[in-house]
């Protein structure tokens, strides 16, 4: 029995012709998150992926396409279709000094691993008292604009960043896809890793050689002076629509990517609203007991006296995910996002 | 092999596994009474330690010693135990000091013992939620797969998994998946299933309308039903089935057919749910004084009896002095381990907690 071996990151080898250096590439996000998969694999033998059909198909983002065909079905297994067993297994091959990378099919799905990844995953450090870890990532493309049907466009994050011992991170762009991906997968705790399926297919560019920034940093990623708006993942993009709509009639928006979901990086959040006075916390979940409440919560207690009017969220309905014809009435978009700024503004 | 007499009579089933007994020695037959005896006496002493207020609760062992016993001392040292937590006598038999299940108990832990430390025999700690440690059993056993410390073909070095639930847990679907995964995988593996009867207040005749045991076959899992009272039957169908599997032929399961004397655990009152009549029966079918009857068949002599007697004693007479003896919790245990890396949020409130409490101090002064 040996506790989980640590694996060394030494900037990892570009994929693909290596006459073009892979510095600076524009790559979609599901390529980026592949790369990514495909360094740490590169990196250390201890790194398995699992998951429902993640081998041969490359599964059904193709976010795995072509890994295992280079790292053999002992690195990328097609595990039976059973999330509980996947994410319960897993646990015992980090036991055994494994670092597995779970793909959960799709976000709806997650809830059959919930024991395992609630009672079991997010305690067994602390039900140890540190004696055994658990360097385990579990990918869960999630969030809805695609138009899917019934459990494959939801936003579940809330249920985990309540959960003691689990860490929770949402990449927006290419580039901290391809960069997140390792520091996940090379944290000792374990990382809930929410992917923005709707952006899988969206091109950024993607920086294999310059590290980017830690995985539990938020990034201020649009300046403005006016209301400090705050999101993750996909939301991030409608922010900056918002940001870009409202700057045409005169509102300067800043915008902030929180990146890291659990733990909150408020430093720059702070930052900005003490210039700012006003923010607007915007997701795809629903709001009752959200990350949003926690984090306008946190800036009321924090910033109080900076506020120059209450911190306001922009959420998904508390209602369940609706049929996929009334999803763009259901998900903030950027005109939601307006009027809540309107609202701010108007104190 | 043993009936309920303690006459050494095998089923023709038993016959292949009577060269797994022959090999005992006297010695190790006598070990195998000892352990037994020795943990009941244990086990009757935590449930009154429970009874005066020292124990938060208690899940007692008593009736179940044989099957445990037989199971546990047929792994060997290199094997790796997955318990649920009522084991006690397998913790012990694999180095765990039984405190370390008081600490539990008494809420000065989660764990207990440290599964990696070579003295707890690769032990690890016990799970409460039913089932759910079939499947951290049947991914470590994948990873001994997957790392060739599995299927070399040396029987003293390969190492196998054994994981123990209960008839209530055959209903999870955890141990479903367990079981799908280990087949899948050909994992080094034997689910060691004790049918107490009774899953708290629930027979086993709600959990299955056939025996637990034909389960396996679902799964391509070849299974074997023993008389979880006889030692000797656990012994040698555990030791046989745990080679097995490390020697690559995949996982196995045993359905050890036994009975809680006791009520699950101290929060229970089995006279609400079940006759005097079957706990009667079925205490004819003790294990312990039907290993004694044997081993005296054997010549076993008086002064062995008085022996373990005292050695029980001993035991229970320790647990109590040790038990009174431990101390309380550091604060700081509750934020040390929630994380293996720094995590600001859990290092703000323990800075908190201890400027709150030191305000106090101050106060006081």
């Amino acid at each position: 029995m040996t506790t989980a071996q640590p694996i060394s990151t030494p900037a990892p080898e570009p994929a693909g012709d290596p006459a073009d250096a892979g510095v600076i590439r524009s790559l979609p996000l599901s390529k980026a998150l592949n790369l990514g998969l495909r360094a740490a694999l590169a990196g250390s033998d201890r790194v398995l992926l699992m998951g429902e059909d993640i081998g041969r198909l490359g599964g059904v983002f193709r976010v795995t396409e072509g890994l295992q065909a280079e790292f053999g079905d002992r690195r990328v297994i097609d595990t039976p279709l059973a999330e509980s067993g996947i994410v319960g297994t897993a646990i015992g091959l980090a036991m055994a000094g494994f670092r597995p990378v779970l793909e959960i099919q799709f976000d709806g799905f997650v809830f059959p691993a919930f024991d395992q990844i609630t009672s079991q995953l997010a305690k067994i450090t602390n039900r140890h008292e540190g004696a055994v870890r658990m360097p385990i990532v579990i990918r869960i493309p999630y969030g809805g604009h695609i138009g899917a049907v019934e459990h494959h466009q939801e936003s579940p994050e809330a249920y985990f960043t309540h959960t003691p011992g689990l860490r929770v991170v949402s990449p927006s762009t290419p580039n901290d896809a391809y960069w997140m991906m390792q520091e996940a997968i090379a944290s000792d705790d374990p990382v809930i890793f929410l992917e923005p399926k709707s952006r899988y297919w969206q091109k950024g560019e993607v920086d294999t050689r310059a590290p980017a920034l830690p995985l539990h940093a938020s990034r201020l990623v649009r300046r403005g002076t006016d209301v400090t708006l705050v999101g993750h993942g996909a939301m991030v993009h409608t922010l900056l629509q918002a940001a870009a709509l409202a700057e045409s009639e005169g509102t300067s928006c800043e915008v902030i990517d929180l990146r890291s979901l659990s733990p909150v990086d408020y430093g720059p959040v702070l930052d900005s609203v003490r210039r700012t006075g006003r923010m607007v916390y915007a997701q795809e979940a629903p709001g009752f007991t959200s990350l949003g409440s926690e984090v306008a919560a946190t800036v009321m207690e924090k910033a109080f006296f900076a506020l120059e009017s209450p911190v306001l969220r922009v959420s998904g309905f508390d209602t369940p995910f609706p049929p996929a014809k009334l999803e763009g009435t259901y998900l903030p978009d950027a005109d939601r996002i307006l009027e809540a700024v309107d609202r701010a503004l108007a104190y | 092999m043993l009936d309920a007499d303690g006459t050494l009579s095998p089923t023709p089933a038993a016959e292949p596994y009577l060269a797994v007994i022959d090999a005992l020695s006297d010695a190790e037959l006598e070990g195998l009474y000892r352990d037994m005896a020795e943990i009941r006496a244990f086990d009757v002493q935590a449930t009154n330690l429970q009874r005066q207020g020292q124990l938060a609760l208690w899940p007692p062992s008593f009736g179940q010693e044989a099957a445990q016993v037989g199971s546990a001392r047929a792994a060997r040292a290199q094997d790796h135990v997955f318990p649920s937590y009522r084991e006690h006598v397998v913790a012990r038999i694999r180095g765990v000091d039984p405190v370390d299940i008081i600490r539990l108990m008494r809420g000065l832990t989660h764990g207990g013992w440290d599964p990696t430390d070579p003295r707890n025999g690769n032990t690890h700690i016990y799970t409460l939620v039913l089932g759910a440690q079939t499947l951290h059993a049947t991914g470590l056993a994948m990873g001994l797969v997957f790392d060739g410390r599995s299927g070399t073909g040396d029987l003293e070095r390969d190492e196998a998994v054994i994981v123990y639930y209960g008839d209530g847990a055959s209903s999870q679907g955890d141990v479903h998946e367990a079981m799908v995964f280990a087949a899948s995988y050909q994992t080094p593996e034997v689910f060691f299933l004790q049918n107490n009867q009774w899953a708290i207040s629930v027979p086993v005749s709600t959990q299955s309308r056939s025996p637990l045991y034909r389960r396996g076959d679902g799964y391509g899992i070849p299974a074997i039903p023993i008389d979880g009272n006889d030692v000797l039957a656990g012994y040698a169908v555990t030791r046989v089935a745990l080679d097995e599997a490390r020697t690559g032929q995949g996982p196995r399961a045993i359905e050890a057919i036994t009975y809680r004397m006791g009520a699950h655990t101290t929060s229970d009152d089995p006279t609400k749910y079940r006759t005097s009549d079957e706990e009667q029966s079925w205490a004819r079918r003790d294990p312990i004084a039907r290993m004694a009857t044997y081993l005296r068949s054997r010549g076993a002599s008086d002064a062995f009896f008085a022996d373990v007697e005292a050695s029980a004693r001993a035991l229970a007479d320790d647990t109590r002095v040790r038990t009174n003896a431990l101390g309380g919790v550091p604060t700081d245990l509750m934020f040390d381990h929630v994380y293996s890396e720094p995590h600001p949020l859990i290092d703000e409130q323990q800075r908190w907690l201890a400027d709150y409490e030191a305000s106090f101090e101050e106060g006081t002064s």
